[in-house]
Parts: structure tokens; C-alpha cells; sequence
């Protein structure tokens, strides 16, 4: 019985959360390493079109709620992502337009791409604090629960409860969707496969007549959707506070090194390496620990391995062991 | 005389401002195989190149089947019928085998099956290998993979830089059976090569290249008999 606590503890407070944020990671990693894999650069403002994407999102939930449409047991929000996706899309083919394409037609470096993604990254994220204001924001509604401790405790008569939010049963099959919808995009379709050409041998692609304006076009209104989806799960999830968006860049380049930058799969291997490393790092072992473990080796202590405000110094320690032992990642990327 | 299928005439440009190629002249006729040969830095493949659009000339012109296309880009001239295989980084290494041969026939609206399997009747072994990642083949297949990459458009003429260059001596003698029987189809072949011997023995015309100019310019066979080409670029 102590064991089956143990078990529910470490579901509820490791196991749920960290697939929930490995699945949010896994998005965010997705789209950067598809920037990365086709346009050849590190986006630096991929955080930002989260939280960009995010906003939209926002004042379309906000908008709907006035007009009292609702989306049943489901969030809102989940009806308005399509706009955030849409309008967040057509941001960054203008930014595309306005800024990249000059640096792709002048065959810029990709350092010089990724200095000039940190420029786009703070107009951004200027836009953003200015529209809907710097506060953190929540505007999950609808039911909040698919299952609460209390009613997980009377069902099974444990001591212990596990909590299951709708909002991380949606994140992990909106995202099974969506990876799966991007994967058989690339692989099966003919626009999907040209860009696969394009980025494995960008001057072959060009003799084979691929268009490689339409692949750059395409690839950014993937990494718009992919941003926006992971955004406004993140922030149904949590909340939404453009700086936290901005912080989320870190542990999200660190998914998509760790998988090996320019590799989808690895992507989201990385996202989950990085939730989970994070999770369990500042958790709180001492309630498993107790109930798992004899009485009498009950430990004194947490048993949390750092606190939770140095939870990006887990992502950052890993960033650097991979680039320092394993620099295309572990599902042999493009070196950094 | 009549005009060549295919002729870069007195080509004349480089990188930059040095020219690499000095009013260089190379022709193909339909379903002949035509052979660039000479020493290093002679400016072979910058002949081919410069025919397939990727190098813009200074002086002289390009003409296809009697249409100057000096000015297209080399994306139109696949679309006029010209195929080219580079000498390096020819295939889509992280991509199977069929994907390759799918992305070269990426501007074809129409069903391509037909060709996938002349390329495979061509290729056996890539039919075998089709849903195998081009970059885990063998040297010799890979070049199959992207010889029948550039056939998938139907070309009327086939470029290869250097398609043997590699590879062994017995899948060399291979893919130069393959290229004669792509000939006889009626496609038209222009090809440099570093094997000058093997390659002028199946070339219906041969041009010696040497700083960027014609040095000598036959049928394959009577620049193999030629005493000053044997001494001077096939080793006596």
C-alpha cells in the first residue's frame, strides 16, 4: 500500500507535470529546429512568437467569452487558437518579408541571421508587453479538473491523490496530434519532402527546381503554428507572462541541441529530457522517499536536489555537457 | 554544318573577375556521348558549369536545340530538358532512396511512375534499396541514385561531372555501360571525367581542355590514336 503511495506521489507531482511540460518543451523545440533545419539559423525569437502567438490567442478567448461563447467542458481558448495561429502566421511571413528575406538575398552568414532574430525577438516582444501589458494572465476556463485528488482518494481509498488537470490531458493530446500532423506533413506529403530536400542539400534542392522562397514561406508558418500551439498550452497550463515566454527560449534550445538541432525526432526526445531532468531535479523526493522506503529510513531532509528557482541551471548544465561531449546531440543533428 | 543539339560557343568567364574559361567551345549531339577531358584546373567542370547556368559568361552563348538560353537560370534549364549531376553531394543523404528519385522529378506535375521504374530497370539495385537512406549506400550506388535523380525529369541531355570519380574500377566499367545504354535511348551525354582512357574509348566526340581553351577536339576514337593527346594527357 506505502509502495502504491509512493507511486501515486511521484505520478502526481513528477510524472504528470513533466510530460505535460516535456510535451510544451517538445512544440517549442519542434519549431526551432525547423527554422534551424531549413532557413539555417538559431531563431532567437522563437520564445516571442510564443508569447505573440499567445496574446492573439488571448484577445480572441476574450473576445469569444463577451460574446458568451464557450467551448464546453473545454477551454475557450482552444476555439481561438486557430486565429492566434492565423494572425501569428501572418506576422512572421511579414517579418520574413520585411527583415530575413533581405539578409537570405544578400547569402548573410547564419550568425549575422541569428543577431538579426534577436532584433526581431525584442520588437516582439516590445509588441507584445504594449498590446496586452506585462501581468501574468490567466484565461484557462471551462472545467478545471478531469480528476481531483479528493475524488481520485474516495475512488480508490489511498491516501494519497492524484490529480489530473484538463488542461494536461489537452496539452498531451493536442500535441500528439499536432506532432503527428507535422511528421506525416514531412514525410508524406510533396511540399513536406521538398523541404526535407532543401534541408539536407540546399543546392541539390535548387537543381531539382524546388522553389525555395515557398519552402522558407512554409517553414515559418509551421514554426508560427508550432510556436502559437505550444504557447497557448503552456499558458493554459501555467499562465501566460510574456517574460516567462521569454525565459522558456533556454530550456527550449536546450531540447532541440539535445536531440540534435535540424532533427524533428530529436526534438521532442530533447523536450522530454529536459521536462523530466528539470522536474525531478527540484523536486522534493522526502513524501516518495517516506512512503517508499522503510520508517525507520525516513529521511530528516526534502531530498530536493536544488531549489526550484534554479530549475534553468538544470536545462543550461545540460546544454553545455552536450555541446562539450556530444555537440550534434543524441540523434546526430547538425553541430552547433 | 548543322547546329549541335546542345553547344556552349566560345564560352568565356570565371569566378570574379580572373576567367577561367577563354572562348571554350563544347557541343553534344543527340544521343552521343560527349567527353571533357585534361589535366587539373583546365576548367572542366567550370565548362560544365557554365553550361548548366551556373557560372554567368562574359563572352559567347549557350543554345539548346538552336534556343539561346544563355540567360536562363539552371532551374529553367531543367525545365528545357537539361539534367546535371554535380560531382560532390549529388543525392539527399538523409532521404530513402525513392524520396531522391521523387524530388528529382519534384517539377513534373505527371505521374512519374512510368520513369521511377525506368530508372529501377536501369538501377536494378536502387529498386532493391528504395526505402534504404541514399547516404547509407556504397559509393557506386550512390551514384546510381543520383544519375537516376537527374533522370527523372525525361532530360533530353544528361550532364556528369565526373560520375566515377571514387568509385571502383569494376562499378566504373559498370556506370559507363549504364551511360551508353542511357544514350542509346536517345538522351545526349556531356561528361568530364578524370579516367580519360575509358571515357574517350565509349565518347563519340572528345574535347582536350587545357587553361580554360580547346586543345584538341575528335571523336573519342582518333583522340585515343592521336600520338601527342596519348603522350601529353593519357600517360603514353
Amino acid at each position: 500500500m506505502d509502495q502504491l503511495n509512493a507511486l501515486i506521489v511521484f505520478l502526481n507531482f513528477v510524472f504528470v507535470p513533466g510530460l505535460t511540460y516535456g510535451a510544451q518543451l517538445s512544440l517549442g523545440a519542434l519549431g526551432v529546429t525547423l527554422v534551424y533545419g531549413i532557413l539555417r539559423f538559431s531563431n532567437f525569437a522563437h520564445g516571442d512568437t510564443m508569447a505573440f502567438g499567445t496574446m492573439v490567442t488571448i484577445l480572441f478567448t476574450w473576445w469569444f467569452q463577451s460574446m458568451g461563447l464557450h467551448f464546453g467542458p473545454l477551454p475557450t481558448a482552444l476555439l481561438a487558437m486557430p486565429f492566434g495561429i492565423l494572425f501569428t502566421a501572418l506576422f512572421v511571413l511579414g517579418t520574413d518579408r520585411v527583415v530575413y528575406q533581405f539578409y537570405r538575398k544578400k547569402k548573410s552568414v547564419s550568425t549575422i541571421l541569428v543577431i538579426v532574430s534577436v532584433g526581431v525577438m525584442f520588437v516582439m516582444n516590445g509588441l507584445t508587453r504594449f498590446i496586452i501589458g506585462v501581468e501574468n494572465r490567466n484565461f484557462e476556463d471551462g472545467e478545471r479538473f478531469l480528476i481531483t485528488a479528493r475524488d481520485f482518494k474516495t475512488l480508490t481509498g489511498l491516501d494519497e491523490g492524484l490529480a489530473i488537470k484538463t488542461t494536461q490531458v489537452i496539452t498531451v493530446v493536442v500535441a500528439i496530434l499536432v506532432v503527428a500532423a507535422m511528421f506525416w506533413f514531412l514525410n508524406r506529403t510533396r511540399t513536406g519532402k521538398s523541404m526535407r530536400a532543401f534541408s539536407d542539400n540546399e543546392d541539390l534542392a535548387l537543381l531539382s527546381g524546388i522553389n525555395p522562397e515557398r519552402v522558407v514561406q512554409v517553414t515559418w508558418i509551421l514554426a508560427a503554428t508550432l510556436a502559437t500551439v505550444a504557447g497557448v498550452l503552456y499558458g493554459l497550463d501555467k499562465s501566460f507572462k510574456p517574460f516567462t515566454y521569454f525565459q522558456l527560449l533556454l530550456p527550449i534550445f536546450a531540447s532541440a541541441i539535445v536531440g540534435g538541432l535540424g532533427n524533428p525526432l530529436g526534438a521532442i526526445a530533447g523536450g522530454f529530457i529536459i521536462a523530466f531532468s528539470e522536474v525531478m531535479v527540484t523536486y522534493a523526493w522526502k513524501k516518495v522517499a517516506t512512503y517508499a522506503l522503510p520508517d525507520s529510513w525516513a529521511p530528516d531532509g526534502l531530498l530536493q536536489l536544488m531549489s526550484t528557482d534554479y530549475k534553468f541551471a538544470v536545462s543550461f548544465s545540460i546544454l553545455i555537457l552536450v555541446l562539450l561531449f556530444m555537440p550534434t546531440g543524441l540523434f546526430k543533428g547538425k553541430s552547433v | 554544318m548543322a547546329e549541335p543539339f546542345l553547344i556552349g560557343d566560345t564560352m568565356t568567364g570565371g569566378y570574379g573577375s580572373s576567367d577561367i574559361l577563354n572562348a571554350c567551345t563544347i557541343a553534344v549531339e543527340k544521343g552521343e556521348i560527349a567527353v571533357i577531358v585534361g589535366p587539373n584546373g583546365a576548367g572542366k567542370s567550370t565548362a560544365m558549369k557554365a553550361i548548366f547556368g551556373m557560372l554567368s559568361l562574359r563572352g559567347g552563348s549557350v543554345r539548346l536545340k538552336g534556343e539561346d538560353i544563355t540567360k536562363l537560370s539552371p532551374q529553367d534549364r531543367v525545365s528545357k530538358g537539361m539534367g546535371f549531376v554535380p560531382q560532390t553531394h549529388n543525392i539527399f543523404t538523409s532521404m530513402t532512396v525513392e524520396e531522391n528519385l521523387e524530388m528529382g522529378a519534384f517539377l513534373r506535375r505527371d505521374d512519374i511512375s512510368g520513369t521511377l521504374n525506368q530508372v529501377y530497370d536501369l538501377f536494378p539495385i536502387l529498386r532493391q534499396k528504395r526505402y534504404q537512406p541514399a547516404g547509407e549506400l556504397s559509393g557506386g550506388q550512390r551514384q546510381q541514385v543520383a544519375v537516376g535523380r537527374a533522370l527523372m525529369t525525361e532530360p533530353s541531355v544528361l550532364m556528369l561531372d565526373e560520375p566515377t570519380a571514387g568509385v571502383s574500377p569494376i562499378v566504373m566499367d559498370e556506370l559507363f555501360d549504364r551511360i551508353i545504354e542511357i544514350a542509346r535511348s536517345g538522351i545526349s551525354i556531356l561528361m568530364v571525367e578524370q579516367n580519360a582512357r575509358q571515357a574517350l574509348n565509349i565518347a563519340d566526340k572528345g574535347y582536350v581542355l587545357v587553361q580554360g581553351a580547346n586543345r584538341f577536339t575528335d571523336t573519342g576514337a582518333a583522340l585515343m590514336a592521336d600520338d601527342d593527346v596519348r603522350r601529353s594527357f593519357l600517360g603514353g
